[in-house]
């Protein structure tokens, strides 16, 4: 495979056309791997509640690299690498678990729940032969670390010593979204993953993306749950890669504005024969009623009504992507609470009302990208530029998300 | 087997069949009415399932629930054309009391696309609750396990 330099990729110096080769390529998923999942960025492993006790862990992804999150000794958090520091063996086959040292079943190495080398099997040989050499030096060779901070039950790793504080990369006000629907202590209600058959980089932009929301997504419009014409807003952090998408119910909305623009779903016949599925709770006490956050590279959290959620985006090469779903409530919701975010739990997930096309419509692009490569998208709605928006005719969020590639990817 | 288990696995075993019978040839807006009016339609993960986690991938709780989902199949959500063959193993009946039956049978979904495009979509079990109270054996409950947690794509027809 030649090389292409960068200019060749991407000449133009914008982030209202993406050339359609950066879905495709396969040097581009490994420069991936390289210098956003590897590099100065912080991935979502898991919620804190998932992991309560010493020596429980999740085994987990960064980017296609596995992954494990384990409870330390003194009640931290760490995350190593699933990979035996002698010839490479996955160490945790199970999803979760608990344990008090990691053993590779390849050879028998062990790690405590620091990572570092406690035992090779026949170090000093079998009577007087064999054994490691004498350089070798166990605690040069534990399983590599990666830095962990948490912030409202989420917890956050990375590979890189450059990645900046946490509070510093995700910028202060989407540290208050975050916070603001993890406020209390969280309980899980369920987990799924939903198999998607393209790059991963067509779901990140798909969760930026408000513009597409009432029209591939008719439930929102058939049900008159959604409005371009609602109070909302789009931020976009400086650096371009997180976005938090905001409505605010507004029971005196119009829907003149919208039903002009001849949508093919709005519909006065259509009713719920179980109109509790769209009850809602303010919990937060902001009439908020969706929230989607996204953390570059590939983390959302959502709220939608009081449905509540974190989707993680794993690549699995360059054309298929897996999300992992995780639903959660709180651990003092009341019974009608958790009954209303069962209902609610409808919308989302590979049969959500609301998102089951966001894991079809990923392959609608990525079938074309034959064809496409010497071609680029069209990302202009609402400019050119990344900047914070109040209207969701806009495109700006998924600019946003190229805006911080472009600057890891030094394309 | 005693007459009533026999009974009892024939009724299962029938309504089963209907069941996925009337998915497979697409009677979508039939589907609600093999349950009770209250009837709970719960499709999870084996996963979840196990860790009695509440939330999985479709919660159907009542006939009104089901028939919603079925209109936003039939005129909101977008998917590509798709048909399911369902197969179906033998009933084993768990429970048979009066007017109740206990049941579980696993089963395999092979999903046919509009390109030919075929493959085993998802495998697992139907945990089922029937009751035959006003004559007709209907679904009280009906829970759907399936054995991995992924799902290819998107869920749209039931299972």
């Amino acid at each position: 495979m030649t090389t292409k330099t960068d200019s060749d990729i991407w000449p133009d110096p914008g982030i209202s056309r993406v050339p359609y080769q950066v879905y495709a390529a396969p040097d581009i998923y490994a420069q991936e791997r390289e210098r956003v999942f590897m590099g100065p960025a912080w991935h979502f492993l898991c919620l804190d509640c998932e992991i309560p006790n010493r020596g429980d862990y999740k085994s987990t992804f960064v980017g296609d690299i596995p992954v494990i999150v384990v409870r330390a000794r003194d009640g931290s958090v760490n995350g190593l690498e699933n990979r035996c520091s002698h010839r490479g063996a996955t160490l945790c086959l199970e999803k979760f678990g608990n344990l008090r040292s990691f053993s590779c079943v390849y050879h028998g190495w062990s790690y405590d729940l620091d990572g570092n080398l406690k035992g090779v099997p026949f170090e000093r040989g079998v009577n007087g032969g064999g054994g490691m050499p004498e350089d070798f030096r166990k605690e040069d060779n534990g399983l590599r670390r990666l830095r962990i901070a948490t912030h409202a039950g989420v917890v956050f790793g990375t590979f890189h010593d450059d990645t900046p504080p946490l509070a510093d990369y995700l910028e202060p006000a989407f540290v208050e979204k975050v916070a603001r629907v993890m406020p209390r202590a969280v309980k899980v209600l369920g987990y799924n993953t939903q198999v998607m058959h393209n790059n991963w980089k067509l779901y990140a932009e798909n969760v930026r993306d408000p513009y597409h929301a009432s029209i591939l997504h008719l439930f929102f419009t058939t049900f008159k749950m959604n409005r371009l014409t609602q109070r909302g807003e789009i931020l976009v952090n400086d650096e371009g890669g997180h976005h938090v998408s905001t409505n605010w119910r507004d029971p005196d909305a119009s829907i003149d504005t919208y039903r002009e623009q001849d949508l093919r779903a709005v519909d006065d016949e259509f009713a719920l024969n179980d109109p509790t599925l769209l009850d809602y709770q303010d919990e937060f006490d902001d009439n908020g009623t969706l929230q989607i956050l996204s953390v570059f590279p590939g983390f959302v959290m959502q709220q939608i009504y009081n449905c509540l959620a974190v989707r993680q985006i794993v690549p699995k090469g360059p054309d298929l992507t897996e999300v992992n779903w995780t639903y959660y409530g709180f651990e003092d919701d009341a019974d009608d609470l958790t009954t209303l975010r069962l209902k609610q739990a409808n919308l989302i997930g590979p049969a959500g009302y609301i998102s089951m096309e966001d894991g079809a419509v990923g392959e609608f692009v990525q079938r074309t990208l034959p064809g496409a490569q010497s071609e680029e998208t069209i990302l202009m709605m609402g400019g050119h530029t990344a900047e914070s928006q109040t209207s969701r005719a806009t495109e700006t969020s998924i600019r946003g998300f190229w805006k911080a590639w472009r600057r890891y990817m030094e394309i | 087997m005693p007459d009533t288990l026999l009974a009892a696995n024939l009724t299962a075993s029938q309504l089963l069949a209907d069941y996925a019978a009337c998915i497979d040839a697409d009677g979508l807006e039939q589907w609600p009415d093999f349950f009770v009016d209250d009837g709970l339609y719960h499709v999870t993960t084996a996963f979840n399932h196990s860790r009695g986690l509440p939330a999985g991938i479709i919660h159907a709780d009542g006939k009104a629930m089901m028939q919603d989902r079925v209109t936003s199949l039939r005129r909101a959500n977008i998917y590509e054309p798709q048909r399911y063959r369902h197969v179906i193993s033998t009933v084993r009946v768990i429970q048979a009391k009066e007017n109740l039956i206990e049941t579980e049978a696993n089963f395999l979904v092979v999903r046919i696309m509009e390109s030919g495009k075929q493959d085993l979509f998802v495998c697992g079990r139907y945990l089922d609750r029937i009751t035959t109270a006003d004559g007709a054996a209907r679904y009280e409950k009906k829970l759907v396990v399936l054995d991995s947690e992924k799902v290819d794509t998107l869920l749209a027809i039931p299972l």
